[in-house]
């Protein structure tokens, strides 16, 4: 029971550090970014690319992959929704857009990496096992709980202390009121992406760790999941993701451990489903009267 | 929606070309028999596509030297998806017009793709389809050299269980796959037929990378032994995993480990795993020791998979010889039918009645980081 518990909180964290990303840009322009996925992945590939051929250690290579994962997400939002913005389908044509970004970096790594598995180098992590109870975990999935943890409350605290927090939340309100009142929208919108990204890239680059494997079609193994748990929490709330994100972990793994794992995605979307009917704007979700 | 038909709605939503390989590669001298062959170059069965590749080129070129039957080979990617091995199969059947076909890799395209060459009368020879039922019984122009699951499990726990004396177990097999779950429905049966009990099965499905759920379940009721079925990326990921759980004990896999990347991967954790397999590495016979060569002239770590596609080349010149060296679709369909001990990599070959292949298979376990046949 405990191991299970530490095994839910663990796939939890990821599936929340990659969801709070995702949910951050929704909130902030009402778009899926279906490319988050491919940044996800292209993070975890330049973390590999750095510890195993620029022989940098981790600590140091991890923080790189992250930045670069924030450069994508600039460059995405160059690329993909700034052209778009203003227009009258924007939502569903960035939706678009976003997924062939997406494509185009997964083809990208395909030709680079190819479409093997690639892996981090022997003892890039050192292997050591903890017992909590009755309950083993690595060095590794703990230190990647804690990452997951700091890194949430730190956007937390960004987003409602400081100045740049205060821009994204007034443009996810209104980009017109926002630009009126002087905030430089395109600016701030860029930032979110940045942000998003790094986010992103940081779950990427611990997903790759954890099980050691990278491939060009990493990031649709948790891309469905993300966008579970967005929904889940509500979209655009990032205390909603971290709920929903630890909950569908917790909720996978003990449904396999209760009904077994071929009921895996059936309860997980059963409770999305049975959420949804009694609280359509998920968990955490605000209501619609600013659309009204 | 699963991921394979998520690539689809993306690939026809946007027409991406960008991502296309050149179309087709070509191998040995042009003119002769027109051979296509669909391999999974990428997907989650790659790691047997290049393994099979080289066996057919290496193959080509060898028969090419030896005076044989000239073979142009076409290999084109099937993706590891159904869906891209119907349209391979389309180009081979429709525009290429080739003589006959080997592969797909995997037996799940093999079930989608193999009936469009039976009805347009193509002999298909598969070089590594296991299911033991959905392929061959398709139709009388599906021929196969590789043994089904069915033929090397039994043998393989036998042995297995000789060696390691368990008497309860643990499975964990991939069931959005029909060749994990056919490998799946072997060991069931096996298990069952030698009084083997199964305390707790468990199910994964290829995109997935996380099996500490299953693996935990799994080995809290404490069986002697944990069989697994699934394909090479995913068993380095849970064989390193159930390790890292605590698991110290025998693990016994599917057909899918049969690849020299399960160990790369899985590193010490693949110690003493246990496999059968349809290609004996250490076989003395002329025919294996050629092949070794071959395959060591390419720089090319030999396995199953590359034996399998290396006999397929030689048992279609053999049948193109046995046609009197015609080489049009009926022709080679009635030289298959003929072929009979041919000396390959496997060992004596013929066909089963139901065009299945008949050879012995063997047990290996993983020993020093390599595969070792268990005598």
């Amino acid at each position: 029971m405990g191991q299970q518990a530490l095994n839910g909180v663990f796939v939890g964290s990821i599936y929340a550090l990659f969801a709070v990303g995702y949910t951050l840009v929704f909130g902030v322009l009402d778009i899926l970014n279906l490319a988050h996925q491919a940044v996800f992945m292209l993070a975890a590939f330049a973390a590999l690319l750095l510890v195993a051929d620029a022989h940098l250690p981790l600590w140091a290579a991890m923080p790189l992959a992250v930045l670069f994962a924030g450069l994508l997400g600039i460059l995405l939002e160059r690329l993909a929704f700034r052209p778009l913005r203003g227009r009258a389908d924007s939502n569903i044509s960035g939706l678009i857009s976003s997924l062939a970004m997406g494509t185009v970096f997964e083809a990208i790594a395909l030709q680079i990496f190819g479409p093997d598995t690639s892996r981090f180098p022997h003892g890039t992590f050192p292997d050591r096992l903890i017992r909590i109870g009755g309950a083993s975990a690595s060095l590794l999935q703990l230190c990647i709980i804690a990452i997951s943890v700091v890194l949430m409350a730190l956007l937390t605290l960004l987003l409602a202390r400081t100045r740049l927090g205060r821009q994204i939340r007034a443009v996810a309100e209104s980009p017109r009121a926002a630009r009126i009142l002087g905030v430089n929208v395109d600016r701030v919108i860029a930032a979110a992406f940045f942000i998003s990204s790094s986010l992103g890239g940081a779950a990427g680059v611990l997903f790759a760790l954890a099980f050691n494997s990278i491939s060009p079609d990493v990031g649709r193994s948790v891309e469905l999941k993300g966008l579970a748990v967005i929904i889940l929490g509500g979209m655009g709330s990032i205390p909603g993701a971290v709920i929903a994100g630890f909950a569908l972990g917790l909720i996978e793994v003990f449904t396999v451990a209760g009904f077994g794992s071929s009921y895996r995605d059936a309860v997980s979307f059963a409770v999305l489903f049975v959420v949804l009917l009694a609280r359509p704007r998920g968990l955490l979700g605000q209501a619609a009267a600013r659309e009204a | 929606m699963s991921s394979a038909s998520r690539r689809m709605v993306v690939l026809l939503l946007l027409g991406i070309a960008c991502k296309e390989k050149p179309a087709g590669e070509a191998s040995a001298p042009s003119g002769g028999a027109l051979i296509g062959a669909a391999l999974s170059l990428t997907g989650a069965a790659a790691v047997y596509g290049a393994q099979q590749r080289a066996g057919i080129q290496a193959a080509a070129e060898e028969i090419a030297q030896g005076g044989g039957p000239k073979l142009q080979v076409l290999i084109e990617d099937d993706g590891s998806t159904k869906e891209q091995g119907i349209t391979v199969f389309q180009k081979f059947i429709n525009r290429d017009k080739v003589s006959a076909i080997l592969g797909p890799t995997l037996s799940n395209t093999a079930s989608a793709a193999d009936p469009l060459a039976q009805q347009a009368q193509v002999p298909v020879l598969g070089i590594s389809n296991t299911a033991a039922t959905g392929i061959t019984d398709i139709g009388n122009y599906i021929w196969r050299d590789s043994l089904t699951e069915a033929q090397v499990i039994p043998g393989a726990f036998k042995k297995a269980r000789e060696k390691l004396g368990f008497k309860s177990a643990g499975v964990l097999y991939g069931n959005d796959d029909v060749f994990t779950k056919a490998g799946y429905d072997v060991m069931r049966k096996t298990l069952a037929d030698q009084g083997i009990k199964v305390l707790d099965t468990q199910t994964f499905a290829k995109p997935d990378r996380d099996f500490h759920a299953q693996l935990t379940a799994l080995i809290g009721v404490k069986p002697d032994v944990v069989v697994v079925s699934a394909l090479a990326d995913n068993a380095a990921a849970i064989v390193s995993q159930a390790r890292q759980l605590g698991w110290s004990g025998p693990i016994l896999g599917g057909n899918g480990f049969n690849s020299p990347a399960f160990i790369k991967n899985a590193g010490a954790a693949a110690e003493g795993v246990m496999v059968g397999t349809s290609w004996n590495s250490l076989s003395q016979e002329p025919a294996n020791q050629k092949f070794l060569e071959a395959m060591k002239k390419r720089g090319v770590n030999p396995d199953q998979f590359s034996a399998q596609a290396f006999t397929g080349v030689q048992i279609l010149a053999e049948a193109i010889k046995r046609a009197g060296g015609k080489t049009g679709r009926e022709e080679i369909e009635k030289g298959l039918g003929l072929v009979k001990d041919l000396d390959t990599p496997l060992g004596k070959f013929s066909f089963t009645p139901s065009r299945d292949a008949q050879h012995d298979p063997s047990v290996q376990q993983v020993k020093d980081g390599k595969f070792q046949i268990v005598q």
